[in-house]
């Protein structure tokens, strides 16, 4: 294990930065969002849930994908991933588990037969270095879903203290990272780094939300949770805003539309949000067209229709950003606790 | 606080025993001390669950549209910023007011929980509120905030009393206040165009378009909206595009503009804590200078600024250059 | 020195001007059979009534590349619908202020009174509000780059 005194971060920083991009958490106005690192920004590694997930570096709230370009009465087509074949490589520093987590989720969608070859450019560009998180807060609930807060994985794995950020190289993508920073790192740290997550692992267990029982969601029960009454006085509140599915680490809808310009067309792909009334909409109108469809939507998705394409692996990691952000305190555990059963009681 | 949710619980339990209302909207308890949801209770079995404490911070009288369409009456808790709202929604006709039953309670200002963590208190077990004081019990301790600075923004500058009321819960009268809430915007209009362009460019930039602010606004019912409309030719939906957001949200101050109560909730659930009730409180400031003083819901008729002129009104281009009076 | 001199000559301006059929537009033609000039960057869009015009069009203007949007209507009180330009002087009052309030440059929005009757005036606002916008340089602060450059 290496390791690196807290105030040589900003250092350490810059040597990435010279010969990779650098995507941080950074407080602006305000809010901590990850983004482009540079000399004077806030970094606020300690901030435990980013206001949008880095789910971002790799599928953009929006995202140019073609260009049309019209001439007389001839159309040339401008394929824009040649811009990314020289897509500087970058590093995505101070994941969580939770969100690490998420990335597995995406890439089952977005690299799977077919492959989404924008998310794959942005992939295959990036060394990811994750943050154990050592103090959790009562919305977290990673542990239901068999994710260690104290140990995420990652190219590189890192932990913070007081005093330092401790470095664990996990593969070879990380290992080329911790050459290029070797002369600012130095030996040690185990022993910190053990006894930290013990402390952690005693909060973690104590979590409001760390007992929460999954095991009815599964395909065998999906007419029955289909149909549950209960569906109705959940999303009675819900305002059918889009919160929950942005600031979501696992949300990956999107839509696709162009937009005229002075060149041509340009089309662009964009978040979508299930809880939207032109959510999938189509010439013969939308297939959901009330707020308890909408909302059963993407409550059933997370829970049921991705698990049971994926081998049981839920769409959730527990991050807890819904919980917080929610503007009527509605969120997925109040859906797991009324319909899970009654161990949830 | 704990006497008027007594209060409340028992005219909610009434009013549904004797059949006079057929449901009852308010707040349902949450997974913790400061979650509580919107809900409606159609028996008395389920106000088990009610709730009414510092945390209900919610205007509950846009659920109206749709539950005053209901058979039977509605009863509705309302807050005194929430009866400005109420009034309007039945202005402009999107409330039977014949079928809703109004409650008005007092608030005493809410607290936003968000303003207590950024204080660095996270695991919140319980939030007591003594006068001026704020206890918060956490699995980290015992910490004593000022009550002040943890409001909602909302609740900050607030000075409305209630418009509208079939009956009322008051225990305790709320002391008179002197506040200015247009202090913030003056601060901004006293910038340069430049600084208050990099101000708004910092803040809007950070707009997820969730239309959070929308969707909650008493004010936006329109039953479609010009951003959900792709035959408008204005991509709506997750268009975090420089342009985009400063349309957004141009449009949506504007299309309320007249109408807006100042209730604040488009800043309490920005996800972003963007505070948009800048933009509005522009909009109520230079109505005010313009065309003398007016308050939007203070009254279920008449006319508002937008919807009436005078001969002598200001010329654009004086109201630009600061000659307007 | 010189640079900057002739890069700002080079700049003209895409105005967007929205004129009132029973007035200013009528303005426009006198304006024109009277030989008086205006700039050819004036693109005159016709509306039925001051009034029509709802802050999503000029919003729209910008963001399809305008630099500089005028809005002209009849004298108060001389309007065809009767009352429409007073809506419109309150509702451009309010709308151009906020504008301001969120930074955007205040000379690049204007509302005007034209009559049919006042080629001359014509002629002579929009002189004055290209060579304001001209002077003011390119819209950067309400433009769509997507649309501008075309990514």
């Amino acid at each position: 294990m290496l390791k690196i005194a807290k105030e040589r971060l900003n250092e350490l920083y810059a040597k990435i930065n010279e010969s990779m991009g650098l995507f941080i958490p950074i407080k602006r106005a305000g809010e901590v969002n990850y983004a482009v690192w540079g000399e004077g920004k806030e970094v606020s590694l300690e901030t435990l849930k980013t206001v949008k997930s880095p789910k971002n570096m790799f599928f953009p709230q929006t995202e140019n994908m073609m260009q049309f370009k019209t001439e007389g009465k001839n159309i040339e087509i401008v394929d824009i991933r040649e811009e990314y074949k020289e897509l500087r490589p970058f590093v995505l520093f101070g994941v969580k588990a939770c969100d690490y987590k998420a990335i597995e989720v995406l890439d089952k969608v977005f690299l799977a037969d077919p492959v989404d070859t924008y998310y794959q450019n942005r992939r295959e560009a990036t060394t990811i270095v994750t943050l154990a998180c050592s103090r959790p807060e009562e919305s977290c609930f990673c542990g239901v879903f068999g994710i260690d807060a104290t140990a995420p994985t990652g190219d590189v794995t890192t932990w913070l203290d007081g005093e330092y950020l401790y470095w664990q190289v996990n593969t070879e993508k990380g290992k080329a990272l911790t050459a290029l920073v070797k002369d600012l790192l130095t030996e040690g740290g185990e022993k910190e780094v053990a006894s930290q997550q013990e402390t952690t692992k005693t909060v973690l267990e104590k979590l409001p939300f760390a007992n929460l029982d999954l095991s009815r969601f599964k395909p065998e029960n999906l007419n029955e949770l289909f149909e549950a009454k209960e569906w109705e006085e959940m999303s009675e509140a819900c305002l059918g805003c889009g919160t929950c599915t942005f600031v979501c680490p696992t949300c990956q809808c999107f839509d696709i539309r162009d937009i005229k310009t002075n060149e041509g067309v340009l089309r662009y792909r964009c978040w979508d949000s299930c809880m939207y009334s032109d959510f999938t909409q189509m010439a013969g109108g939308n297939n959901r067209t009330t707020q308890l469809q909408r909302f059963r939507q993407r409550f059933m998705h997370k829970l049921v229709y991705y698990p049971s394409q994926n081998d049981g692996l839920y769409s959730c990691v527990g991050c807890g950003r819904c919980v917080n952000k929610c503007p009527q305190k509605l969120n997925i555990v109040k859906v797991i606790k009324t319909l899970g059963g009654k161990n949830n009681d | 606080m704990k006497d008027v949710e007594m209060k409340m619980l028992e005219r909610a339990k009434a009013l549904l025993e004797s059949g006079e209302v057929a449901r009852v909207i308010g707040w349902k308890k949450g997974d913790f001390c400061f979650d509580p949801a919107p809900a409606s209770f159609e028996t008395v079995e389920e106000l088990d669950n009610f709730v009414y404490d510092y945390f209900c911070g919610a205007n509950l009288s846009k659920y109206l549209i749709q539950m005053s369409k209901k058979e039977g009456k509605t009863a509705v808790f309302l807050k005194p910023c929430d009866t400005y709202s109420f009034n309007q929604l039945v202005k402009e006709h999107r409330i039977k007011r014949e079928n809703v039953y109004v409650i008005a309670v007092e608030c005493m200002a809410k607290l936003d929980i968000e303003k207590i963590k950024a204080k660095g208190i996270s695991m919140v077990e319980s939030v007591e509120v003594v006068g001026k004081e704020v206890k918060v019990t956490s699995a980290y301790g015992v910490e004593t905030l000022y009550k002040p600075d943890v409001v909602l923004t909302k609740c900050a500058t607030c000075t409305k009393t209630h418009q509208v009321k079939d009956e009322e819960i008051i225990l305790h009268e709320r002391p008179a206040r002197d506040v200015d809430r247009f202090e913030e915007v003056a601060k901004l209009e006293a910038m340069t165009a430049d600084e208050r362009f990099a101000f708004w460019r910092e803040q809007l930039s950070k707009c997820i378009r969730c239309n959070a602010c929308r969707n909650v606004c008493p004010a936006c019912s329109c039953v479609k909206c010009v951003f959900d409309n792709p035959a408008s030719g204005i991509a709506a939906k997750a268009n975090d595009d420089k342009f985009e957001e400063q349309l957004f949200h141009v449009i949506r101050a504007f299309h309320v503009a007249g109408r807006c109560t100042d209730c604040g909730e488009c800043s309490r659930v920005c996800p972003q804590n963007i505070p948009l009730h800048l933009l509005n409180r522009k909009f109520i400031k230079d109505i005010d200078n313009l065309y003398g003083e007016y308050q939007a819901g203070e009254t279920d008729e008449g006319k508002t600024p937008l919807t009436s002129y005078t001969e002598g009104d200001a010329e654009p281009n004086d109201v630009m250059n600061g000659e307007a009076k | 020195m010189q640079e900057v001199t002739t890069e700002k000559k080079e700049f003209t301006p895409n105005i967007v001007a929205f004129c009132c059929n029973w007035c200013s537009y009528a303005g426009a033609d006198l304006a024109g059979s009277s030989r008086l000039t205006y700039p050819a960057n004036v693109k005159i869009i016709r509306v039925p009534c001051s009034c029509r015009v709802n802050p999503m069009f000029i919003l729209k203007a910008f963001q399809q590349g305008a630099d500089g949007v005028i809005l002209c209507g009849c004298h108060p009180g001389d309007c065809h619908y009767v009352t429409g330009n007073y809506y419109t002087r309150r509702r451009m009052s309010l709308l151009f202020s906020f504008l301001s309030y969120m930074g955007i440059e205040k000379e690049r929005t204007r509302v005007e009174w034209v009559s049919a009757a006042e080629g001359a005036r014509f002629s002579a606002v929009m002189n004055d509000f290209v060579k304001t916008v001209t002077e003011l340089g390119e819209n950067k602060r309400l433009t769509d780059l997507r649309i501008k450059e075309g990514k």
